[in-house]
């Protein structure tokens, strides 16, 4: 009746679990309890749950993934003590439990952390920046963000019924094979990825045809900004990589289940194809993370240096090149496997010719600033930051592409220090960067500037004390993923980096503490034009929160940076440009498709997992039912009235036209 | 601005997405080049494209699998030795025909002719589930010789390659019953009528992955 | 409709780029279209039997007919053609042609190496007698 379901699965006496679990617990508990009885159901169904909106699914996707970013960093926190205490000790985490903890945290923090993130933002920006009313097909995009949020969810269910993967955050075969792993664990794995995969890469379909298909008028190719290139880049990467990961789960998915022999060792299957396959995915995943990222700082740094991106045109090839040699790299993940020197030599030479194009936007990005009147605001000081942390980074992974040094270096932790340090350095500043770049047009008031500048000097300070000590254990020849050691020189170095992540503690702290500050002075940080950095791009041309429907008329595109002329414009003839005249505005309805189909999809994955064969079933007809049940709809938009778009749109532009009447001129 | 106009999705009228503009000195394509934003009939089409690639991209991955596990045979039968040629040649025979059938459909479509619609899906579901019978009686033969998924890499590769597809022709099947409902019941709307735009390129499709398929697995197994 | 009307406008993968109402002209195209992918198919079974073709270059004539059967059903069945308004559709089917290729080639290129490099020692012997 429960298949392998049992009260067995609930680790009962593992006390950290429990407790972690149980804090978890009493929190959505009290999260719902505070929802349901202070009456508020009823607007969050209405306004977030069953929300089309990008805007509004852009931002739940962030508050997942910054969610998840706590989770992960709590798994961190525990890993670097564990390190600092395990010196010829057992330290406070038994092996099986600190495997699943690095699996959890890396499966976490790409999966469910970063790829949130990165997606949400590219909903909530792209459409306002190409000047239209919304994605190419918003009930998907609402369904993308369920599913992503069932596989969030099964993660964080293993915490208690069961266990996770203790195979690290790619489960190499043979060891997630069941003959070394019969629990449980790696099947969660494979279907949380599996479920939010099919919700990334519905994402990833509708950003490419958001943006090869619906642009404002006049907006060509080459006067999109940069982050709506990178977007199309990364996404070209979601459609063209995520199918191949669906592929290779599915192929373990079938040994674990159905006895097949791809990666076995008996029966000639080739465990080596798994390396091949999941990496032939894993290194056009690092581009999808890390390209949208590059776009965040092309926007932050032309904004806050008040200069137009310097070399846009080169900027734009070096993304689609990066776009494409990413598929041409992927071996370098596994240069001692044995493949031989021809294979090495040509992926070590494609790993380090594609260094040439981040090489491209780091100089772009510095002539960007020369010349300009730089203001140092938070989203800068995170570029900044950015800039050096990333080129180091980059170096590290330049020398980890010379096949001979990667023979010495590989599976230690200097590749720990190394990939931690571009995706931190590149993709998780550039969250933050974006973040409070964009929060104020979300929201409507920006962030408190003084906590956000102390959360970034707290995170880069330990940035670098918790990672540099680990590139001197790594070239100090220690390896990763080792619950203990009783080797003395690396114990010093482990010490510095628990202490690195306490000071990155701090920062996180900062980050919460500026959360609910900005919240409660949301008045004094109020953003009335909508325009608060003095921006250069379309998303800056409506109101702060923008109306459901964007823009009340669509921007006419006639230049590069197109907000920058309007506004020029309406500087030099110190009048706004004449009041349009407006039509009524027909936008999507509202539906629960997303919603209810990922409840489907989480009853489906946590049977399946536990192999429950008649919910499997049952999860499986709830989703087709729903689905025809969408399809069958008549009335799929609805009318606002032109009324109601000039009333919202004649507020802004008073707010703008107050602004406009006390601007003195570019500040010096 | 004949009725074809107006379910092709092409604007009529004041277009939505262009309110407060006039269309003069926007002669360009919508969403090619700087007209604004495309009809729905191209974004659904377009999107729906872009998904067919990545589904195409999955299937790149279990070829994959298949071209590097071919000779894994642990001992176990080879291809040459399993494959029946002439099964092969009617699936290949049923699909081809299922899919000029839903080109059929297509054209009355185009043509607003429910009847001729209604006949050509059924001949299109009818061929569909002939190539998915043998398919699957295919399968079970083997399976009794004792050259199941479980006996050898090659075979795990094998069913797993052809039953994807196998799987995509009878979503597809199922696809098409639910469209032949739709048109039952809301006529050829437009929104129903991308709808089922999506759907024939969905059907073409399998039947270029099969070109594919029966080339690789059946015919070069087969001389090998 | 007129032609110029139509140069307003990409079209949508599927779309037929004909005039309004003209069944008849679609229906020929499907026609021709499954003439010539049951011509290629037939030629494909026939071929390794027939001894027409140096057997050893079976496999690449065989390969060479399903691209052309492919490229077939490409045009005639999913009007994908070469024509302006169908740049978008063919640049994202290129993109995924080379991506294709690059999973399947690298990893046939990539596991063939290994497993010459990794070939158990008697096997190699045995190569070798």
């Amino acid at each position: 009746m429960l298949g392998k379901l049992n009260w067995d699965a609930v680790p009962w006496h593992e006390p950290i679990p429990m407790i972690a679990s149980g804090t978890v617990a009493l929190v959505i508990l009290g999260v719902i309890a505070w929802v349901v009885l202070g009456g508020h159901l009823p607007y969050l169904w209405r306004e977030w749950i069953t929300s089309v909106d990008h805007k509004r699914i852009g931002v739940m996707y962030v508050l997942l993934a910054c969610v998840m970013l706590l989770r992960g960093f709590a798994d961190a926190v525990m890993m670097r003590s564990q390190h600092a205490v395990a010196f010829k000790a057992a330290g406070f985490l038994p092996p099986e439990h600190y495997n699943q903890i690095f699996s959890a945290h890396g499966t976490i923090m790409i999966f469910f952390g970063a790829m949130p993130f990165v997606i949400g933002l590219m909903n909530f920006v792209v459409p306002l920046q190409l000047g239209v009313r919304d994605v190419a097909f918003p009930t998907l995009n609402s369904v993308g963000f369920w599913l992503t949020a069932t596989g969030a969810l099964l993660v964080n269910i293993s915490l208690v019924i069961g266990e996770f993967a203790r195979t690290g955050w790619l489960p190499y075969p043979p060891l997630s094979e069941t003959t070394y792993s019969p629990g449980v664990g790696v099947d969660y794995y494979l279907w949380a990825v599996q479920i939010s995969g099919v919700g990334t890469l519905i994402g990833g379909v509708n950003i490419v045809t958001t943006i090869l298909k619906m642009r404002a008028p006049g907006m060509g190719y080459l006067r999109m900004p940069m982050f709506c290139w990178t977007a199309l880049a990364s996404s070209l990467l979601i459609v063209a990589a995520f199918p191949i990961l669906t592929a290779t789960l599915a192929m373990l998915t079938l040994d674990r289940y159905l006895g097949f022999h791809f990666f076995t060792n008996e029966a000639g299957g080739n465990p080596m194809m798994f390396m091949n396959l999941i990496w032939a995915w894993g290194h056009p995943e690092v581009y999808i993370l890390v390209l949208p990222a590059f776009g965040i700082f092309s926007e932050v740094i032309s904004t806050f240096s008040s200069k137009p991106l310097f070399g846009y045109r080169s900027m734009v090839a070096a993304t689609l090149f990066i776009c494409i040699v990413s598929f041409t790299v992927w071996l370098h993940h596994f240069f001692t496997m044995g493949a031989g020197a021809d294979v090495n030599a040509f992926f070590g030479i494609a790993t380090s010719i594609i260094a040439v194009g981040t090489g491209v936007k780091v100089y772009n990005w510095l002539f960007t600033m020369y010349g300009g009147r730089i203001r140092f605001d938070t989203p800068m000081l995170w570029s900044l930051g950015f800039m050096v942390t990333f080129v180091i980074g980059g170096m590290t992974g330049v020398l980890l592409a010379v096949p001979p040094a990667d023979f010495v270096l590989h599976n230690s932790m200097f590749l720990v220090a190394h990939f931690h340090n571009v995706i931190i350095g590149g993709v998780i500043f550039a969250a933050f960067a974006g973040l409070t770049y964009w929060f104020p047009k979300a929201f409507g008031f920006r962030l408190h500037e003084g906590w956000g500048k102390a959360a970034f000097w707290f995170t880069l300070a330990g940035f670098y004390l918790t990672f540099m000590p680990l590139y001197v254990a790594g070239l100090l020849g220690m390896t990763r993923r080792m619950q203990r050691y009783d080797f003395e020189p690396w114990h010093p170095w482990m010490i510095a980096a628990a202490l690195g992540t306490v000071v990155i503690a701090a920062g996180v702290a900062c980050q919460i503490i500026q959360l609910v500050v900005s919240i409660r002075q949301r008045d004094r940080l109020r953003d009335v034009t909508g325009d608060p950095w003095d921006g250069r791009s379309l998303e800056w041309a409506t109101a702060s929160p923008p109306p459901t429907f964007n823009f009340a008329t669509l921007p006419n595109v006639s230049a590069e940076e197109p907000y920058w002329e309007i506004k020029q414009r309406a500087r030099e003839q110190n009048k706004l440009r004449d009041e349009p005249e407006y039509e009524e505005i027909e936008m999507p309805r509202n539906s629960p498709t997303g919603f209810v189909c990922a409840f489907f999809a989480t009853l489906m994955g946590f049977a399946l997992i536990w192999q429950i064969w008649w919910l499997v079933g049952l999860g499986f007809v709830g989703a087709y039912v729903t689905f025809v049940v969408f399809a069958w709809r008549d009335v799929p938009e609805y009318i606002i009235p032109a009324h109601d778009v000039a009333l919202l749109d004649r507020q802004n532009r008073s707010a703008r036209k107050d602004a406009l009447s006390t601007y003195a001129g570019p500040a010096e | 601005m004949t009725a074809a106009d107006i379910t092709r999705g092409r604007p009529t009228g004041p277009d939505p997405y262009r309110v407060g503009h006039s269309s003069h000195g926007h002669s360009r394509a919508p969403g090619h080049g700087e007209g604004g934003p495309a009809p729905k009939r191209i974004v659904v089409a377009y999107g729906f494209w872009i998904f067919l690639l990545s589904d195409i991209v999955m299937f790149s991955a279990f070829f994959a699998a298949y071209a590097v596990l071919q000779g894994a045979t642990a001992g176990g039968p080879t291809g040459a030795e399993l494959f029946d040629l002439r099964i092969t040649a009617i699936e290949t025979a049923c699909l081809l025909a299922s899919s000029f059938t839903c080109g059929l459909a297509s054209l009355s479509v185009e043509a607003r002719k429910p009847l001729w619609f209604y006949a050509a899906m059924a001949l299109t579901f009818v061929f569909g589930a002939a190539f998915i019978l043998l398919e699957i009686r295919e399968f079970i033969e083997l399976v009794d010789k004792g050259a199941g998924p479980t006996r050898s890499a090659f075979l795990s590769a094998f069913f797993t390659l052809v039953g994807c597809h196998g799987l995509h022709v009878g979503a597809g099947l199922l696809w098409l019953l639910t469209m032949m409902a739709q048109i039952f019941a809301k006529g050829f709307r437009p929104d129903i009528v991308r709808r089922f735009m999506c759907f024939s390129l969905f059907w073409h499709a399998l039947d270029i992955i099969w070109v594919a398929l029966f080339t690789v697995v059946y015919l070069l197994g087969a001389g090998a | 409709m007129s032609g110029h009307e139509h140069d307003d406008y990409d079209s949508a993968p599927g779309d037929e780029l004909r005039m309004e109402g003209d069944v008849a002209s679609g229906f020929r195209s499907y026609v021709l279209g499954l003439g010539l992918a049951t011509l290629l198919t037939v030629i494909s079974f026939a071929l390794p039997t027939t001894g027409l073709v140096w057997a050893p270059a079976v496999p690449i004539a065989l390969v060479v007919f399903a691209i052309a059967q492919m490229g077939v059903h490409l045009v005639f069945f999913l009007h994908i053609t070469t024509s302006p308004d169908n740049t978008n559709n063919v640049l994202a089917l290129a993109f995924g042609v080379l991506i294709v290729f690059l999973v399947i080639g690298g990893s046939i290129w990539i596991m063939s190496h290994l497993a010459h490099n990794t070939m158990p020692m008697d096997e190699m012997m045995r190569m070798q007698r």
